[in-house]
């Protein structure tokens, strides 16, 4: 299309920019709070590259056989954490098999079933919970559970011995009973663990329930469904990811938890499928026992094991927040 | 129908609506005449049925249970006793309820049992953690000693009368206080940065502290050993627990704080944009005030956190018996690591001393917490009566000094000196309501 044409010497004006130059004290603001910004990235940086760097001699030696070697001796060359990993991965499997059906449970119970003064009661309590400090959860296992769980883990060896992670056997396969075979097992570290992550599985867990839509829900009741048939198809479906997020969220806390497992295993450098059996070991355990006593070289190969662990808890995380925010109830909650 | 009629009418329905009060209401309920009225019925409780069949399949399943483990067969022990006491209840109720009710009814009854006991179970297994520390504190409690001495002259076998964690408690609260002190600043001002400027850099900070929420505790520890407590300072230190600590704790403030600004209604900063000020003023008098509840309670949490964390100072801080108030020599220690070293000893008395340096520990994470719960419960920009009271005040002031202003130089604001003062303090009280409402 032809363009008007402009009458007599009409002078066309730059065309003039739109956005307004800062002020003195905006580019001061701006300029603090990005460099606080890069202060925060430069701090998180240099953990993860000062991680890798050290971890690099270690890692350098060891090849890839770092992941699958049991025995830990970084002064003789030969160290590994295929054990550790293990024994890490069974702890944090048995803390979600108990943390799990409780955190779903209770989470539909405050969003579902309950109401009132007592949904708030519970909301802070399991808030509260999830604050208190892992060293009591610690005591409590070592000096509680420990006594009387060996009884239920003596009873399920003995009747569901067929299966062979809940067999108790010496090397030589002899079934052992005697209670002394029980103590200090992933089972304990894990149930301990478990609880400890409960709270924080079931706060994620109920959030994204509560957000169901009350439209939905009120359809599928006037449609006559009971109460559970309302939950199996409202919200449950909307509140999967919450669901899958707040469980992987507590697996990896429960892969990284140190001190409650610390205090409760027996550490050992050798496979250990049994899990009622004494002894299993854990990256952070390893990290908190031999810390002290190693050389340049050992620190480097714990840094290296504490860099696996970063690095699947970092997946771990990962993963889970992005099935929440892919999630209905995530892409609401913004 | 004509014209008039029509005019006519939607005149009286005008007359009608203007005289409300007057008219009889157009809904008609009819008198029920002899008729009884019934009582109202609850729709909430259960009904008596309801209740008997709760109440029956307990009965039952306690007495089958106490049948197999006393009479029948040689099952033992109490935890055996609560599963099959359990199962048959599940198995008594879903009979009683499928006597009256269909297949959807039994199901619902039934998953609604099975929530309520994870919810029992769960609640209880908590409580019990927390009850069964305090109950085995109260050894150790009662000595006022406990809080007052140090563990320095106090060996393995003194009685509980002698020594105590005064030690700890102050270490635990230097190295808080450090670490407070980094993290708070940084913190904010970085979510403050990811909120307010945005942009390609903020989305990058943003993933890596939400990567760092990931870093499990012992690894922050061991970082800050091999780079602080090596490299540098060459000893263990209350500064290098400090700054371990923040290593953890950065990343939650940061996120949380991230969370409670993004909650601040946009339309308070268009507001404050819309007056001209600057983007600094907007975040310092807008922004920032807004969401104060918020930030502070996310600093609480994250402090709770940061004090009953045990595996970064483990690494970093040292054990000592001594009171150290110098964070930058020798080693320091605190509460959650006192009860960590106290459990390690064979002895009764040094396990009763760390059961009640866990209580301390833990009271001290729940003051925390309700202290949050007490600052945090209300949104932002929801004010409490106290804080109204004050932003009403403050804005009487502000009146009265514009005013002030505007009659000491009558030539320059004419049009708002004639009208300002025109308006009475009373309305202008109840304007600072508005945005909170």
């Amino acid at each position: 299309m032809a363009r008007p044409e402009r009458h007599g010497v009409a002078v066309i004006d730059e065309r003039r920019s739109l956005a307004a130059r800062p002020s003195r004290a905006d580019s001061i603001f701006k300029t603090v709070t990005f460099s606080a910004g890069a202060v925060t990235v430069g701090i998180m940086l240099c953990v993860g590259l000062f991680l890798s760097l050290r971890a690099g001699d270690a890692l350098s030696v060891a090849g890839p056989s770092f992941l699958f070697e049991q025995q830990w001796s970084p002064e003789t060359g030969v160290f590994g954490i295929g054990a550790i990993l293990l024994g890490t991965f069974t702890i944090a499997i048995i803390a979600m098999v108990v943390a799990v059906p409780l955190a779903l449970g209770t989470a539909l119970l405050i969003s579902e079933v309950v109401g009132g003064k007592l949904r708030g009661l519970l909301v802070s309590l399991v808030d509260l919970m999830a604050a208190v400090p892992s060293v009591v959860y610690g005591l409590w296992g070592l000096f509680f559970l420990q006594a009387n769980v060996i009884p239920v883990s003596q009873w399920i060896s003995t009747y569901f011995a067929w299966i062979p992670i809940f067999r108790v056997s010496d090397a030589s396969g002899d079934v052992l009973t005697e209670a002394s075979a029980f103590t200090s097992s992933a089972f304990i570290a894990g149930i301990v663990v478990g609880l400890m992550v409960v709270p924080t599985q079931t706060s994620i867990m109920r959030e994204a329930f509560s957000q169901a839509p009350v439209g939905e829900r009120e359809a599928a009741l006037a449609l006559g469904s009971t109460r559970w048939g309302m939950i199996r198809t409202v919200v449950l479906p909307f509140g999967r990811g919450g669901v899958i997020g707040g469980t992987m969220l507590g697996l990896g806390r429960a892969l990284g938890e140190t001190i409650a497992v610390y205090m409760i295993i027996s550490p050992i450098f050798t496979i250990n499928w049994q899990v009622l059996k004494t002894g299993t070991n854990s990256v952070s355990a390893l990290i908190a026992l031999r810390y002290g006593e190693a050389s340049e070289f050992g620190l480097s190969a714990l840094m290296a094991a504490g860099l696996v662990l970063f690095i699947i808890t970092l997946i771990v995380n990962f993963t889970a927040s992005s099935i929440v925010a892919r999630s209905r109830s995530g892409a609401e909650s913004g | 129908m004509t014209i008039t009629d029509e005019t006519r009418r939607a005149d009286a329905a005008d007359v009608a609506l203007f005289e409300a009060d007057e008219v009889t209401p157009r809904t008609n309920t009819p008198s029920p005449g002899d008729m009884a009225i019934g009582e109202r019925r609850t729709l909430r409780r259960a009904t008596l049925d309801e209740r008997f069949n709760v109440i029956g399949a307990l009965a039952a399943a306690i007495a089958l249970a106490t049948l197999l483990f006393g009479w029948f067969t040689p099952l033992t022990g109490p935890v055996g006793w609560v599963v099959v006491a359990f199962v048959s209840f599940i198995g008594f109720y879903s009979l009683l309820v499928a006597l009256r009710s269909d297949g959807q009814e039994v199901r619902d009854r039934i998953m609604t049992v099975l929530l309520v006991s994870a919810g029992v179970v769960l609640f209880s297994a908590l409580i019990f953690v927390v009850a069964y520390t305090l109950v085995r504190a109260k050894d150790a409690l009662p000595h006022l000693n406990f809080f007052t001495q140090t563990m320095e002259l106090a060996g393995p076998l003194d009685p509980l009368s002698m020594g105590g964690i005064v030690h700890a408690i102050l270490g635990t609260l230097i190295q808080i206080s450090i670490a407070l002190a980094i993290t708070i600043p940084l913190g904010i001002t970085t979510a403050v940065f990811l909120n307010e400027i945005g942009g390609r850099f903020a989305r990058f900070v943003r993933t890596i502290s939400d990567a760092m929420t990931a870093l499990p505790s012992i690894v922050a520890g061991l970082f800050v050993y091999a780079a602080i407590v090596q490299l540098i300072t060459h000893q263990r230190s209350g500064f290098a627990a400090a700054m371990a600590i923040t290593v953890m704790m950065l990343p939650i403030v940061i996120r949380a704080s991230d969370v409670v600004l993004r909650l601040v209604p946009g339309n308070l900063r268009e507001a404050s944009y819309a007056l001209g000020t600057t983007r600094w003023r907007t975040v310092w008098h807008v922004v920032l005030p807004t969401a104060r509840s918020g930030l502070v309670t996310a600093v609480i949490l994250g402090t709770a956190r940061g004090i009953g964390e045990t595996s970064p100072v483990l690494l970093t801080s040292g054990i000592t018996a001594v009171a150290n108030l110098n964070p930058f020599a020798g080693p320091m220690i605190s509460l959650p690591l006192q009860v960590f070293d106290f459990v390690k000893s064979p002895e009764p008395s040094m396990i009763a001393r760390g059961f009640g340096t866990a209580a301390v520990l833990l009271l001290l994470v729940v003051l925390l917490f309700a202290v949050a719960r007490l600052i945090g419960g209300r949104g932002p920009g929801h004010l409490s009566d106290g804080q109204r009271r004050r932003v009403a005040a403050a804005s009487a002031a502000d009146l009265e000094r514009m005013a002030n202003a505007a009659s000491a130089a009558p030539g320059r604001h004419a049009a708002t000196s004639t009208e300002l003062p025109a308006a009475s303090p009373p309305e202008l009280e109840n304007l600072p309501k508005e945005p909170s409402q």
